[in-house]
């Protein structure tokens, strides 16, 4: 762990009852949701992490408790530091707050995760789809979702696709 | 334009130093569209690099009349599909494809347009041919210019066979 990270990640384990550990050389912090906001102005303000280049999601499956884990990713460009959280949300209802009151550019970012995590961010000025065509149901990114995949229809099973395929006037 | 073969009469003998030709309808109409057939810029993702490459100064486009592509689909003949289609574009493709006069072509451009390519989603059209009529596919990942070009040429011959009872 770099050495100026120290007092910070010892002063997010006091206030914000964070765990702290090194993952694949990089410094994570597991933050409960609740204490997410707060975590996020005290970097920004007391110690320079001015920058907030990622948040993304992880689907761990119906079967893990909690489902979903946000992560969020801040830099700190006067100290070149580098600082992951990881923000645990249950599988029914997944909900956070927003960042976009503590980094403007977390806009975006949430709607693409409500868009295809289908995790609700509360307070977003402006929550609804990015990437999915605007009336689509349902959320692509969670391991529930089918692949949506188009059968190749090989010699061997000609047959069988052909029969799913249109015919007559429609047919090509 | 084949003079002699066709069996004409002797009247171009007669004619020729007056500096007329006689031909069929068909064909005069064929030439002019294959010899001035504006693309529309359809470029959608890296099949438009090739795309590009086609129409610049190496592999030269406008040689076979495509001067020049129109972003306007009131002004273009041709629409090249030149990328993959994702379901949230897919409405507006067929959108522009309705607002390009008569007569129309469409090339499907490489691999994602012809049948999706690598991408067999959700979020892909599995070729573009479950929006518009195609008339020519070109294969690829991408298609080298040469190919584009190839595609072009067949599509040609498919303008020039067209017979008058065929006209919309």
């Amino acid at each position: 762990m770099n050495k100026k990270l120290q007092p910070i990640v010892q002063a997010l384990e006091k206030e914000f009852g964070a765990e702290v550990s090194d993952v694949f050389g990089e410094t994570q912090a597991v933050i409960p949701v609740e204490n997410i906001v707060a975590t996020c102005e005290l970097l920004r303000d007391k110690f320079s992490f001015g920058l907030l280049s990622m948040i993304t999601a992880v689907d761990y499956g119906l079967q893990a408790e909690p489902r979903f884990h946000i992560i969020y990713q801040l830099n700190s460009i006067t100290d070149s530091l580098f600082l992951t959280l990881r923000v645990p949300v249950s599988g029914e209802n997944p909900s956070i707050p927003t960042m976009t009151g503590v980094y403007k550019n977390a806009n975006w970012r949430e709607r693409e995760i409500w868009d295809l995590f289908g995790i609700h961010v509360e307070g977003h000025p402006d929550l609804r789809r990015l990437l999915m065509p605007k009336d689509w149901e349902g959320y692509p990114l969670r391991k529930d979702y089918p692949l949506g995949y188009e059968e190749p229809q090989f010699s061997f099973n000609f047959d069988e696709i052909d029969l799913s395929k249109p015919k007559g006037e429609l047919a090509l | 334009m084949g003079v002699e073969e066709k069996g004409r009469t002797g009247l171009e003998k007669k004619m020729g130093e007056m500096g007329m030709v006689t031909t069929t309808l068909e064909e005069a109409v064929n030439w002019g569209r294959t010899r001035s057939m504006w693309p529309m810029l359809f470029g959608l993702a890296c099949c438009a690099i090739e795309m590009m490459a086609a129409q610049a100064a190496h592999y030269d486009m406008s040689r076979f009349g495509m001067e020049l592509m129109r972003p306007s689909p009131r002004q273009a003949d041709l629409m090249i599909v030149a990328g993959r289609v994702s379901r949230k574009m897919a409405p507006v493709l067929r959108h522009l494809y309705d607002q390009m006069a008569e007569p129309k072509w469409v090339i499907a451009m490489g691999d994602c347009a012809s049948c999706g390519g690598v991408f067999n989603n959700y979020a892909v059209v599995q070729g573009v041919d479950e929006i518009v009529p195609v008339d020519i596919y070109v294969a690829g990942c991408p298609p080298r210019p040469e190919a584009l070009i190839n595609g072009i040429m067949a599509l040609y011959d498919k303008v020039n066979n067209q017979k008058v009872a065929d006209w919309t």
